[in-house]
């Protein structure tokens, strides 16, 4: 059967190709992993073991179980010492928010981009990618003093997560825009058209036929976006100033120290912190790869 | 009388310009009430820095200004920077920047060369993948795609410490691998190659301005762009309709027609975005260059973001950083302007 031949041949062809692809991924990675198992702390292994002489978890334990030394309200007393879970919570806590908002307020503007025409809307576009245009290097000053100025409470804006929040899914937005838009517009309209004149509002079809048909582009913007809250750090370190709301992010990056990195504790964090992250790749690969799985439209 | 028609006609012509004014206007408040929560939060979190950033340009400011609070008059007459005038981006131009191997043309140069090299290979790499990823009947799909979704769920600086410390000259995976791959297959490729001290350019003619480390960074951030373009390709390859294939098929297109008159057309619409943001993230790549290559040798792997943070780190000019941020962003906005014109990324749907 020259056909099954085929198919098997092309199997092994593309098996081959992803498997190499996969080598080159997982190189680095693995090699972060025998970090993390080296009881000696150094920055490189001597040599090319994926389990290295006396390997053990202990980093792992060290990170996910003991006190954060370096991030404590009083660094006198432990009791004060921030410790892995409440470091998880913050950073779920901003990375969720980032993403909701960008989602949210994301798809809408990306809705009118893609399906109206109207003044302003080339030049409304640009503004938004213009704004991530200019280097981050000058924005942390002007930043900081004006969300200074917003009192959430009884203390700024910019020391809270809700500040955080803001300024991240507002760095993210453009993005969102841009790739909900570009994603919109292999939409066919004429779904729309048929909801119209079935009666439904302009924001009945935004809500019922664009925004699920769009899933896939929604799950990157919301993988992207969550990820760029989970990750950030300059501008956290900047804005907090309570170190019961310091992130994992924030962890990470003080283990950089000005003279000793204690390297397994850092790889094992970085391993840990990936985590969050795959499994919300994983939780949203269904919808990633789910599209117009109906005939959409004849014609 | 004659006049007073011409006139009467001009006016009503007027009229109707502005009806037809007055409707587009009235047509556009449905989007831009859907464009309004987005677009006031950029507003408030970008456009008030940036103001500050380009006034901060303009003056001469250095750590004492830090003091300075615009929104609090009394630090005014203490702590306001010298207002300098376009001083600070004449010295960037002419490269009159008191830091070591600067020569701003020759940074723009290198900057363009290593944001077009990266995005092709982005764009190119991730759509194979992506498209490998969709054949039918492929085994192992899910495995491989949580996989290759890694280099990208690694916090970015992570990333980049890693290959610079792949990258070392004794102990560094790169070299090591090398050794092992000499042990195996009987070749001799050097394994004490410091990366990023080589001058000698390894392809030399037009490309002889790109020492080694240039394809070290280019190694390193391919590794870390690629999943990003992959799965937005993935996200697009979703909405094309299979009927399109069938038919394609049953008119006898090879499989070579259908990706280029199926395929490529039809997930074009999401990647341009995707490859504008793209151009954007890799011109302003800070992790990679400033982690790994740190602008070695001689400066000729700095990027202007790089450069620019050199100079608030080392110099503390932060007038002069701002400047280097303006430049920088003229710069992009060229850049995006031509490539919008080119992919017409801002068209409407309906338009």
């Amino acid at each position: 059967m020259p056909k099954q031949w085929k198919a098997i041949l092309k199997q092994l062809a593309l098996q081959l190709f992803l498997l190499t692809v996969t080598l080159v991924v997982l190189f680095p990675i693995l090699w972060i992993f025998s970090l993390a198992l080296d009881p000696r702390n150094i920055d490189k292994p001597l040599s090319l073991t994926l389990i290295p002489p006396g390997a053990s978890l202990a980093a792992f334990r060290r990170v996910l179980l003991e006190p954060w030394k370096l991030l404590c309200k009083n660094p006198n007393d432990p009791a004060t010492c921030m410790t892995f879970p409440l470091l998880l919570k913050n950073s779920l806590l901003v990375a969720m928010g980032t993403s909701l908002l960008a989602v949210a307020l994301g798809s809408s503007a990306a809705y009118a981009f893609s399906r109206f025409q109207f003044i302003g809307r080339q030049a409304g576009m640009l503004g938004f990618i213009v704004l991530i245009m200019l280097p981050t290097t000058g924005l942390l000053a002007p930043l900081y003093i004006l969300l200074s100025q917003i009192k959430l409470g009884n203390e700024p804006l910019r020391a809270t997560l809700f500040g955080l929040v803001i300024a991240y899914s507002s760095g993210f937005l453009p993005f969102a825009v841009w790739n909900l838009k570009g994603y919109f517009d292999t939409v066919p309209k004429e779904l729309e058209e048929a909801a119209l004149i079935d009666g439904a509002t302009i924001f009945q079809t935004f809500l019922r036929v664009i925004l699920p048909l769009s899933v896939p582009a929604l799950a990157v913007t919301v993988l992207n976006s969550f990820m760029a809250g989970w990750t950030e750090f300059i501008l956290a370190w900047t804005f907090l100033e309570n170190p019961s709301r310091f992130t994992l992010a924030m962890a990470l990056r003080s283990m950089q120290g000005q003279f000793a990195t204690p390297w397994s504790d850092f790889a094992a964090m970085s391993i840990v912190m990936s985590i969050p992250i795959v499994l919300l790749f994983f939780a949203l690969q269904r919808y990633l790869v789910s599209g117009l799985t109906i005939g959409g439209v004849k014609g | 009388m004659a006049a007073i028609e011409m006139s009467k006609d001009i006016r009503g012509r007027r009229q109707d310009k502005w009806n037809e004014f007055w409707q587009r206007l009235k047509a556009s408040r449905t989007p831009w009430l859907y464009i309004a929560p987005a677009g006031f939060a950029m507003l408030l979190v970008t456009l008030f820095p940036y103001i500050f950033q380009i006034w901060m340009a303009l003056t001469d400011y250095r750590v004492k200004n830090l003091r300075f609070n615009l929104l609090d008059s009394a630090s005014w007459a203490k702590y306001a920077p010298p207002f300098v005038g376009l001083q600070n981006f004449v010295k960037i131009l002419t490269n009159r920047l008191a830091i070591e191997n600067y020569d701003f043309w020759r940074l723009l140069l290198f900057n363009v060369t290593w944001t077009v090299s990266n995005v092709f290979f982005h764009v190119v790499l991730g759509v194979i993948i992506a498209l490998a990823l969709n054949s039918k009947g492929l085994i192992g799909r899910r495995i491989y795609r949580a996989l290759f979704v890694l280099p990208w769920a690694m916090p970015g600086y992570v990333a980049a410490l890693t290959w610079r410390n792949m990258y070392d000259d004794r102990f560094g995976a790169i070299n090591q691998l090398l050794g092992i791959v000499n042990h195996y297959l009987g070749t001799s490729f050097p394994t004490n190659t410091r990366w990023f001290v080589v001058t000698q350019p390894p392809i030399g003619g037009p490309l002889g301005f790109l020492p080694l480390a240039f394809y070290c960074v280019l190694l390193a951030n391919v590794w870390l762009g690629w999943p990003f373009m992959s799965v937005v390709a993935t996200g697009a390859l979703q909405a094309i309709p299979k009927e399109l294939y069938e038919a394609a098929s049953i008119d006898g297109a090879s499989g070579w027609q259908q990706l280029w008159k199926i395929t490529i057309p039809l997930i074009r619409p999401a990647m341009v975005p995707a490859i504008m943001l793209g151009t954007i993230w890799t011109f302003n790549q800070f992790n990679v260059i400033f982690f790994i290559s740190q602008g070695n040798p001689f400066g000729r792997t700095e990027i202007l973001i790089t450069q620019s943070y050199k100079l608030v780190s080392e110099q503390r000019l932060y007038g002069a950083a701002a400047a280097f941020a303006i430049v920088v962003f003229a710069i992009l906005l060229l850049f995006t302007l031509i490539n919008n014109r080119i992919t017409r990324a801002t068209e409407a749907y309906y338009a």
